[in-house]
């Protein structure tokens, strides 16, 4: 890997903001000391393994437990003949009604099957291998009801969600800018059909919770997931107990990739096993189960018209979408979003639809939907570049536009054309042809290509404590979680940063639900938002030191204190001076201890907030056995400040990684006839491995967005995946000549 | 649980260093307890009551096992895996479980210096045998190269692959397959990382490999 850091002069000052530190977890990881949700453990611990339905739909017959009961070791076996109620499971017949969108999966509820695997019964044992042997011991008896799993079959049966039935203005609403399909009387036009496979996320941590009533109306779990807040307000509502009685705690979660975004049947059936056997419960799901029943990226159909002029000027854009959501939940993403505001272009047409299927509930998956649009989006302009014999990057800098032509606002920032010039530099665009089957490496084709990807520069409300102890250190706390990209690591630099403490002073403490209020880690908002907060907090720190020192600072800012070796100074005044402790102890406290709250303000309403990327691929594919090997990556990202380079480049190369898994083997199917998966587990269900990536270099803007927040970082999670699959499925055709529409593009597509 | 016990695992008979006598005592004492079990009325016992006590005596097998340096003699059932005996009976959780199926590499150990998916091995197939975790593998504080490699190189993001890919790479370089970048890649290709910090992971092998430092 290698990262370029260009105008970094740009930067807010000097300070840790940009340094590339080593995790601050990192010892805890490499050590096996970092303890996932799996892993505490409680006293009288008792183990659980799931029983899942065969059939895709109908209804629970019998179910035989009789032995499993009677099998050494087993505590219970619980199922919606025995399970304890759950307050907050709504009272009616299907989750999906009355509620408009439907609701989870209440498990355990009634004898209704909605999905092959939904969890029908769950055993609870002494040990993990006694609950195991005694869960193959439940049988159950079906009265079994025709399903529709069949995606492709059933496309005409797809509808508008209800959220954009109820409001007109919602994003998922059809959408029309200039003339609706426009595309179709032009001269120069392309119509293209694109099909995104299911894709299961896949963390290589299992889903996992340790559920403990520590009380009768007292829960706390250990659970894996990228929301604790979240996840406290939904088992409260649940289990109709008040908020603050419910602890959630992650203190490291494996990776999840968006499967952490949502609660899950799993877990609310430990939590009625741990009431049921009044144990605490621990419950780890199996490979298989985390293919069918904690969320994916939905199977999409998706279809793109476009025209342009003969010069290379889009005229028109018309993108269609049909995504796949479960019988009793209405799952819905941004697939269209890239198409709305990415070019400058009169006439745009989307339609959003979702198509109901007999399966369980999709949940985002990193990128989420605007990674499966930009496959669309990104391969049709690759299509209409070369309709107009034009390089795709000069097509794509032709309908550059300077403004979103969505919200009619201009860019907070927006720096995709250094991108595009960076990466293509870096890349070596040059040797490319525009011919396909031009260049070669020995027998292998080789080929260039590449995408564009953008994603909304969120920020959410969030909250921050900080604690400056008497020895000068400072604790600090929010609950938000870190599945992988370095959070607190990034947080400690913002904090040091702002209040001019060393790093190694500084603890930064996440994963609890008692901490201040946090937004999920999703949508590549953490560092804008719980960063804000963290920054807020530091600057309410030395406010509240600037009052308690009196007059030594009252002609200063917050801003100019800084504290360094326990002294309090301000830079270019000698005489005000304090050492921290004497400020305690003359103030007669033990420590300082504020809270703050960041979030958005109004400016943000006169801008448009996107990160953009941009990836560029050299593929070679062998022209007998048709298999594709990346040679080379290179992805960059006009994402705002860069807080810490090495653990912001580790996270763009794992997205470019997520993108060659989406662009070359990623695909779950499922058998119709049974309406189950077959793609089970990592032998059949292929996800990228060592040998299959190659170097990947990563280049930052670096350009601080201080629309966006006051840190100027705008998210990186996301746009490091979109756009990758595109690149490569362009890569491909510019050295095969063919175009693959139907993701993941394997050997058999290509001879 | 933790008793020490001397047992040369490298002896011509390291596999049968649980004396033959102390089974013979283990199973007479199995059998007296059955015999008791045996002479108690039926109304007395519940047929679950029944199993479990059967169960507990006849289900579990003495099994020496040397793990990060300590010798511990244990009792465990023929079905316990070595990856849920270190995670769900010995606290050393390190090891993770990835898929259960010897498919991800989450589980890696070394078992008498080879690399192993521990999920993919029964403990009692191990008597004898000396186990290190990534728990052993520094020496004390001091962190072992590959280790310090990983942090430096961040070889890792959400860390669950992590021991996994660590133990792995050191016995990638013992091995002598980390000779290039692609070798690494070839030969590091059965421990999966879905972050997908693999270039940095084999920058991690390369810095140690040509350090020369000893692994």
């Amino acid at each position: 890997m290698s990262i370029n850091y260009i105008m970094k002069e740009q930067l807010l000052k000097d300070g840790v903001i940009g340094d590339p530190m080593n995790r601050v977890d990192g010892r805890m990881k490499v050590t096996g000391r970092a303890r996932y949700s799996a892993e505490f453990e409680l006293p009288n611990l008792a183990h659980a393994v799931l029983v899942t339905s065969t059939i895709a739909k109908g209804r629970i017959k019998s179910l035989e437990t009789k032995v499993a009961e009677r099998a050494p070791g087993v505590l219970a076996v619980i199922s919606h003949l025995n399970s304890p109620k759950v307050p907050g499971f709504a009272q009616h017949d299907h989750p999906a009604e009355p509620p408009t969108g439907g609701q989870p999966l209440r498990v355990f509820y009634n004898d209704k099957v909605y999905s092959n695997g939904q969890p029908i019964a769950l055993v609870v044992a002494d040990t993990f291998e006694r609950a195991l042997y005694a869960s193959s011991l439940v049988k159950a008896q079906y009265e079994q009801e025709k399903h529709t799993t069949d995606f492709e079959a059933n496309k005409e049966k797809a509808f508008i969600p209800s959220q954009a039935k109820n409001n007109k203005n919602s994003h998922l609403a059809d959408y029309v800018r200039g003339e609706e399909d426009a595309y179709k009387t032009a001269d120069i036009k392309i119509e293209a059909e694109y099909t995104q496979p299911t894709e299961v996320h896949n963390p290589m941590e299992l889903q996992a919770i340790v559920a403990h009533w520590e009380a009768e109306d007292k829960l706390t779990v250990y659970d894996k997931t990228q929301a604790v807040k979240g996840t406290q307000n939904a088992f409260a509502k649940d289990w109709n107990i008040p908020v603050e009685n419910v602890k959630v705690i992650a203190t490291f979660v494996g990776g999840a990739f968006g499967n952490g975004l949502h609660t899950w049947p799993h877990e609310t059936a430990a939590i009625i096993a741990a009431k049921k056997v009044n144990r605490p419960v621990k419950l780890m799901l199996t490979r298989e189960q985390m293919f069918f029943m904690v969320g994916y990226r939905p199977h999409t159909w998706q279809k793109i018209g476009m025209s342009a002029t003969a010069d290379g000027k889009l005229t028109a854009i018309t993108h269609e979408s049909i995504g796949q959501t479960s019988s009793y939940e209405e799952f819905t993403e941004s697939t269209l979003q890239q198409s709305k505001m990415m070019y400058a272009c009169p006439n745009v047409t989307t339609r959003y639809r979702i198509l109901a299927l007999d399966v369980s509930t999709p949940i985002w998956m990193r990128g989420p939907g605007e990674a499966t649009g930009a496959f669309a989006l990104e391969s049709a302009m690759d299509e209409m570049a070369y309709a107009l014999n034009i390089d795709p990057i000069e097509f794509r800098m032709l309908n550059h536009t300077e403004r979103d032509p969505e919200k009619n606002l201009p860019w907070s920032t927006k720096y995709l054309k250094e991108c595009i010039q960076l990466g293509a530099e870096r890349i070596g665009w040059e040797k490319r042809q525009l011919k396909p089957r031009s260049l070669k490496f020995g027998e292998w084709l080789v080929g260039y290509g590449m995408g564009v990807g953008t994603f909304g520069a969120n920020f959410r409300m969030a909250r921050a404590r900080a604690r400056m102890l008497a020895d000068g250190s400072v604790i600090i706390q929010s609950a938000t979680t870190d599945i992988g990209p370095g959070t607190g690591t990034a947080m400690v630099q913002i904090a040091a940063d702002a209040l001019g403490v060393p790093p190694d002073k500084i603890t930064f403490q996440l994963g609890n639900s008692a901490f201040p209020h946090s937004p999920s880690q999703g949508g590549s908002s953490t560092v804008s938002s719980v960063g804000s907060a963290v920054h807020a907090v530091c600057i309410a720190l030395k406010e509240k030191i600037q009052q308690l020192g009196g007059t030594a600072f009252s002609a200063v800012t917050p801003e100019d204190i800084t504290i360094i070796g326990g002294m309090i100074t301000v830079p270019n005044d000698a005489s005000a001076k304090v050492a921290y402790v004497d400020l305690l102890k003359q103030n007669n406290l033990q420590e300082i201890d504020v809270t703050a709250e960041a979030k958005p303000d109004d400016e943000r309403k006169n801008y448009s907030m996107y990160s953009f990327s941009v990836h560029f691929a050299e593929v070679h594919v062998h022209p007998v056995t048709g298999v594709v090997r990346v040679n080379k990556v290179v992805s960059c990202a006009d994402a705002g400040t860069i807080v810490n380079e090495k653990t912001a480049g580790n996270q763009m190369i794992g997205g470019a990684v997520g993108g060659i898994g989406m662009a070359l083997m990623e695909a779950a199917v499922i058998d119709d006839r049974f309406g189950r998966y077959v793609t089970k587990d990592l032998a059949e269900y292929h996800v990228p491995v060592h040998a299959d990536i190659p170097k990947v270099d990563v280049i930052f803007v670096n350009k601080p967005d201080l629309h966006v927040n006051p840190i100027g970082t705008k998210g990186i999670g996301e746009i490091a995946l979109i756009g990758m699959a595109p690149a490569i499925a362009n890569a491909v055709f510019n050295a095969t000549g063919k175009r693959i529409r139907e993701l993941p593009i394997t050997p058999d597509k290509l001879i | 649980m933790a008793e020490k016990k001397n047992c040369d695992a490298n002896s011509p008979k390291g596999n049968n260093c649980t004396h033959h006598s102390e089974e013979r005592r283990t199973f007479l004492k199995q059998s007296s307890a059955m015999m008791a079990l045996a002479l108690t009325p039926p109304t007395v016992l519940k047929a679950a009551d029944l199993d479990e006590k059967v169960a507990e005596k006849f289900e579990k097998v003495p099994v020496t096992l040397e793990i990060n340096g300590v010798k511990q003699k244990l009792s465990v059932e023929p079905r316990v895996t070595v990856l849920d005996l270190l995670r769900e009976q010995l606290n050393l959780t390190g090891t993770k479980k990835g898929c259960d199926y010897g498919q991800c590499g989450a589980c890696t150990v070394h078992i008498d210096g080879t690399r192993v998916n521990s999920c993919l091995t029964f403990a009692v197939m191990q008597d004898g045998k000396k186990i290190t975790t990534i728990e052993g593998l520094a020496a004390g504080e001091e962190l072992h190269p590959m280790q310090e490699a990983f942090i430096k190189h961040d070889g890792f993001q959400c860390g669950y692959c992590t021991p996994g890919q660590i133990m792995s790479a050191v016995a990638c370089i013992r091995e002598g397959h980390a000779n290039s970048e692609a070798e690494i890649r070839e030969y590091m290709s059965g421990n999966i990382c879905r972050c997908g910090a693999y270039p940095n992971i084999v920058n991690a092998i390369l810095e140690v490999k040509n350090g020369g430092q000893k692994v």
